[in-house]
């Protein structure tokens, strides 16, 4: 907190600091790719995660209406990309047209699951979207007869990757002594996107209708009688958080060239809302941090407990898989009872008091 | 506002005609009517159970009233939601607090202002120089108010760990962020002690002076008596006297639903009589 504090007093150290995370940022694939090339590529499926917990965050944690079934947005996002840059249909549109379509269109899913659920609210409201969820999985996994729209349970295959002012993100390219492999330019470009998205969870977080949303969360009662239209704003958090989730699906769509309805499941769900659970609803850092911890810390045991079995036992007495699970659960249960309201918990915005001291 | 009002000749701001409300069996109000001038204090009193806070609640649009009409600033109210009537102009407080609890009180009375500006999502994002302004106008305010009720040194503390006579003071500031011209309190002086009570006192009869009318629920009827224009005493969702606060006080009705000898049974509790404590 001081150290934020006297941050803000020095411009110059703020400068300072912007600049140190800038170029760790920048350089982070690169040290990543020395250690292995798998690891950029989870960095890559972070970002994405830690994009669609923003997105939800605007839901569950700004508005605070429990959203069980958002990967729906997610899958929305991810479908309009590949239905538009595939040979399924022949169509191959730019990725700048196709992002902000997928981004409407999971929007428009956005009204559609916030209209009819307007009055309800906790568990009534998580049943509803977990339901929502599951129906849009089925359909992507059904809508293949009489009319091929989605492919079924196949999917969409080879989907077109990203061309930007001619630099393919599919392939590698060349810069001088420099090799930018395709998960590489995917990972530069998915850091401009969340920083514009975290750009935008931040002003409207600190506006007018940030606190519309926060005051609908805490009492919306009060929020009514105090002039706040809820119903308008609620489907409002509805359609920004399934816009983020839109985006989100399209990027996945084409970093993976692939997708299926099997990425879409429940789990998915639960696992961003865990993330922002985890990290701290309301606080933008903290939904990131949550994002990072639980997208890398599965990879780390991957990577650490076969080998470490090994060495002490011989041989591998306990997968991975199970581990994460486990440790899992374990962890949720711990943050339960010692930091209900997340890792980094939404903490006041303090503000400068124009009050005379006596 | 001029020294001495006359009582019934200002103009109506708020005129409440024969409001009936039924829930289930129970009538909660029975054509209850009344008009409230401009620049009044206006209170409203009964015992427990009377219909107050229910009128309170048809009059800023939480409940539909089954009969009558509501009439504000010579518009009718009819099925207007609590964020319009807001709008129109009628701000409430609670009878038990209800603040944004996790937020701090700058904060709870900066979303008061959410009805007054209109910065959209496109401005918010874009931080455009009028959503700029318009952000510095309300923060601006804000502290103002705070400041007006008198806890501009607590803007930084949430909410929920305030005083609880500063929670008060705090629903009371939220509700001024609206703009009203007419300010409902739902028991604002209940559970504070003597001192703040008085200050309490002070802060409506500011608030009376620049021109905006309160309409009052109280159980403090030392307060009532001294503070208000006119009191309308309701009794089983009926009205059972309104007047000048001097009759109210020797109207056999009112002594009788206080005291009254059939109620003594089935309400242990039965409020103060009015006057009772002046003595």
């Amino acid at each position: 907190m001081n150290a934020i504090g006297s941050m803000r007093r020095h411009p110059a150290a703020k400068w300072v600091g912007i600049v140190l995370i800038a170029g760790s940022l920048l350089a982070l694939p690169f040290v990543l790719a020395s250690v292995g090339t798998a690891w950029v590529r989870i960095t890559n499926l972070a970002i994405l995660y830690i994009l669609l917990s923003l997105g939800l965050n605007i839901v569950v944690g700004f508005a605070g209406l429990l959203d069980l079934g958002y990967i729906a947005f997610y899958a929305v996002g991810a479908y309009v990309y590949a239905l538009l840059a595939s040979p399924h249909f022949g169509v191959h549109w730019p990725w700048w047209a196709i992002l902000p379509i997928g981004a409407a269109v999971a929007c428009l899913f956005g009204v559609l699951l916030g209209t009819p659920t307007l009055k309800l609210r906790g568990d009534y409201l998580a049943i509803v979207t977990l339901g929502f969820g599951e129906i849009i999985r089925i359909f992507l996994n059904n809508l293949s007869d009489p009319f091929n729209l989605t492919n079924g349970p196949n999917g969409i295959t080879t989907i077109d990757s990203i061309h930007f002012f001619g630099v393919d993100f599919g392939t590698m390219s060349r810069v001088g002594p420099l090799a930018f492999s395709s998960t590489i330019k995917y990972y530069y470009f998915l850091l401009a996107v969340m920083l514009l998205v975290i750009a935008v969870n931040l002003r409207l977080q600190d506006s007018r209708i940030g606190r519309a949303w926060e005051a609908i969360r805490e009492d919306e009662l009060a929020a009514r009688a105090m002039g706040i239209n809820t119903r308008n704003m609620k489907l409002l958090a509805f359609a920004m958080g399934a816009s983020f989730g839109g985006v989100a699906g399209g990027m996945f769509s084409a970093i993976q060239n692939f997708i299926s309805p099997e990425s879409f499941i429940l789990t998915e769900s639960v696992m961003v809302l865990s993330m922002v659970v985890l990290g701290g609803m309301g606080n933008i850092w903290g939904v990131i941090l949550g994002a990072v911890l639980l997208s890398f810390v599965p990879e780390v045991l991957r990577y650490t407990v076969t080998p470490l079995q090994m060495k002490l036992f011989g041989r591998a007495i306990v997968d991975p898989e199970v581990l994460r699970m486990l440790l899992f659960g374990l962890a949720m249960v711990v943050m339960m009872l010692f930091r209900p309201a997340g890792l980094l918990p939404s903490a006041v915005r303090k503000r400068e008091l124009a009050a005379p001291k006596p | 506002m001029t020294e001495a009002r006359p009582v019934a000749a200002a103009a109506a701001v708020l005129e409440v005609q024969a409001i009936t409300k039924r829930f289930g069996g129970l009538t909660a109000l029975s054509e209850v009517s009344f008009s409230i001038g401009e620049g009044d204090i206006y209170g409203l009193i009964g015992p427990n159970g009377a219909g107050k806070t229910t009128l309170f609640n048809v009059l800023t649009g939480i409940y539909r009233q089954d009969e009558g009409t509501i009439r504000f600033r010579g518009e009718m109210l009819r099925n207007a939601t609590p964020d319009r009537i807001a709008r129109l102009g009628i701000a409430r407080t609670f009878q038990n607090i209800r603040l944004f609890a996790n937020l701090s009180a700058l904060e709870n009375v900066m979303i008061g202002r959410h009805v007054r500006t209109r910065a959209t999502v496109v401005g918010a994002v874009l931080r455009t120089p009028a959503t700029r302004a318009e952000e510095q106008a309300i923060e601006r305010r804000a502290h103002e108010l705070l400041d007006y009720v008198g806890i501009a040194a607590r803007g930084n503390v949430l909410a929920k760990h305030l005083a609880y006579g500063d929670q008060r003071r705090l629903e009371i500031a939220r509700a001024l962020a609206t703009d009203p011209k007419l300010l409902a309190l739902d028991e604002p002086a209940a559970g504070m002690n003597a001192t703040e009570k008085v200050e309490l006192r002070k802060l409506l009869e500011r608030i009376r002076a620049d021109g905006i009318t309160i309409l009052l629920i109280e159980h403090d009827v030392k307060l009532v008596m001294g503070l208000c224009d006119r009191v309308l005493v309701l009794d089983y969702g009926r009205r059972i006297a309104e007047g000048l606060p001097k009759a109210i006080q020797k109207d056999p009705a009112v002594i009788e639903a206080y005291l009254g000898t059939p109620r003594a049974t089935t309400d242990p509790h039965p409020d103060p009589l009015p006057g009772e404590r002046e003595k």
